[in-house]
Parts: C-alpha cells; sequence; structure tokens
C-alpha cells in the first residue's frame, strides 16, 4: 500500500470518513480537559497573575498557525510535483483554518501584551511577522477565489505558498534571529531555563493536542468538500458542453 | 468554582469568549458548508444519470 493511494478522491473521502469522529472526539475531549485544566486548576503566575491562563489559547493557536501554513507549503509541492488534486484542495482546504488560528493568535496575543506590556500592539519582529502571515492567509484564499480554473488556481497559489513559507518560518524564529522586540522567547522548550513550569505546560499540551486534532478533523472535513465542489463544477461545465 | 482572576479578568475572560467564539464559527460554517455540498452534487449527479 501507498501514501499515493489516497490521491484518489473517492479513496480519501471513504478513509477520512472513518476517521474523522475519532479525530473530532478526540478533539473535543483534549480541548475541553485542556482549556478547562488551565482555566480552573493551575495557579496565576507570580509576575503575570492570571494572565497566564491565555497561554492555552495563544500557543496552540499560533503554533497551528505557522504549522497549518507547512502542511500547505508540502501539499502544494506535492502538487506542483505529481499534480494530486486532493493535495491542491486540501491546501485550499486548510488556509481558512490556518486563518482563523492566526486571528486567534494575534487577538489573544493583543490581549494578552496590552496589560503586561502597557500596549495591544507593537513593532515586534515576532508579531509583525505574524501579522504578514496572515495577510498571506488572506492572500492565498483570495486567489483560489479569484480564478475560475482549478487547475491554474492551483499553480498559482502554490507559488504564493512558497513565498509565504518564509514568513511561516519566519515568524516562529524571529525571536532567535533579531533578538529585540517585546516578545519571550519559546514556552516549551528543551531548555530548563526557558521551559515554562509543569504545572503550565501539563494542560498546555493537552490544550495543543485538542488544537491539532481539531485541525487535522476540519481539514479532513474541508478537502472532502473542495473535492465534492470541484466535481459539481465539472458535472456541470460537462453537462453544458453536451 | 470560578477562580479569582483579579484585575486581569477581562483579559483573560475576553481571550477564551474570542477565541471559543472563533472555533465555533469556523466548525459550524465548515459542516454547514459541507452539508451543503453533499446535497447539491447528490442533485447534480442525479440529474446528470437521468438526462
Amino acid at each position: 500500500m501507498s501514501i499515493w493511494e489516497y490521491a484518489n478522491p473517492v479513496k480519501f473521502i471513504r478513509t477520512t470518513d472513518r476517521l474523522m469522529p475519532y479525530l473530532a472526539v478526540g478533539a473535543v475531549i483534549c480541548l475541553v480537559s485542556g482549556l478547562v485544566w488551565g482555566f480552573f486548576f493551575t495557579p496565576d503566575d507570580y509576575r503575570q497573575g492570571s494572565t497566564v491562563k491565555i497561554i492555552y489559547l495563544h500557543v496552540p493557536a499560533a503554533l497551528m498557525a505557522i504549522n497549518a501554513w507547512i502542511m500547505m507549503l508540502v501539499a502544494s509541492l506535492v502538487w506542483i510535483v505529481r499534480r494530486h488534486h486532493v493535495s491542491a484542495l486540501a491546501a485550499r482546504a486548510a488556509a481558512p483554518v490556518g486563518a482563523v488560528m492566526t486571528v486567534i493568535a494575534l487577538a489573544t496575543g493583543a490581549i494578552w501584551g496590552q496589560p503586561m506590556w502597557g500596549t495591544w500592539w507593537v513593532w515586534d519582529p515576532r508579531l509583525t511577522s505574524f501579522l504578514i502571515l496572515f495577510l498571506f492567509y488572506l492572500g492565498y484564499i483570495a486567489l483560489w477565489e479569484a480564478i475560475e480554473d482549478d487547475d491554474t488556481a492551483a499553480d498559482l497559489t502554490s507559488i504564493l505558498c512558497l513565498v509565504g513559507s518564509v514568513f511561516a518560518i519566519l515568524s516562529r524564529y524571529a525571536v532567535l534571529f533579531w533578538n529585540q522586540g517585546l516578545h519571550q522567547g519559546a514556552s516549551l522548550s528543551l531548555d530548563k531555563e526557558e521551559h515554562v513550569a509543569d504545572v503550565y505546560s501539563n494542560p498546555l499540551y493537552v490544550s495543543i493536542a485538542g488544537f491539532v486534532l481539531l485541525f487535522i478533523a476540519l481539514v479532513f472535513l474541508r478537502t472532502q468538500t473542495e473535492i465534492r465542489a470541484r466535481r459539481a463544477r465539472a458535472l456541470i461545465a460537462r453537462e453544458r458542453l453536451t | 468554582m470560578m477562580p479569582e482572576l483579579g484585575k486581569y479578568a477581562d483579559a483573560v475572560l475576553s481571550s477564551y469568549a474570542v477565541s471559543i467564539a472563533l472555533i465555533v464559527v469556523l466548525v459550524a460554517l465548515s459542516i454547514r458548508r459541507s452539508r451543503k455540498l453533499k446535497v447539491e452534487l447528490a442533485a447534480i449527479e442525479e440529474r446528470v444519470k437521468h438526462g
């Protein structure tokens, strides 16, 4: 059995149909338990007070915002190299999910930043690269909508995705590239000095698992929808010809 | 049961409200579009099959 079998739309729909209920239930369990654990059963931080509870939304959303684009990059490369429609449609399906994750990261970051930094926004390298990543998401979604021919749209959006990957990577490593700005380094790190205390990181891992499962379930569902939309367009076009 | 959030209650609660609302809207729109497309495609396939 090869992974390329799933490039067959029928096989993809059949397989993801079987997986989606488990992913959805897992996402709900992890999200609810991670957020409830973090919100109700973790202590206030000695410096940040109760705002530390925002970490259970901000960090997983930011993580997904970056990784959604990386997933789109991989799917776009598969489209460019192997011309599998399902991969192009999976990239298209992931974009709105990634965009919403970016909005959550930006919004919770601003809300968290106001009491901690004294400002909603600052042109810090990480914040700025995240804002640019959000604009790339909007551009990517708009480009898919603007082009009628699916293959041309997939080609052009794949190129845009390659370019946008610079900002996806930059938003992750901006703090390291430019040692300036207000945003802190990684919250979860192998370096014990940087890593948040276990009392905060354990519910954070559960919340991250919830966001990851939610992302996969939504991408599967939305890819199925894009496959059906593409087939509907093809049938309508065939009808017009006959 | 509600934890004591102190002077940061507005920031914490609004973060949770905004995030949960966005996730719920995203999930609802994805499910609605999926259902709509299933019905539409079934109708088109039926029409094509019967000329």
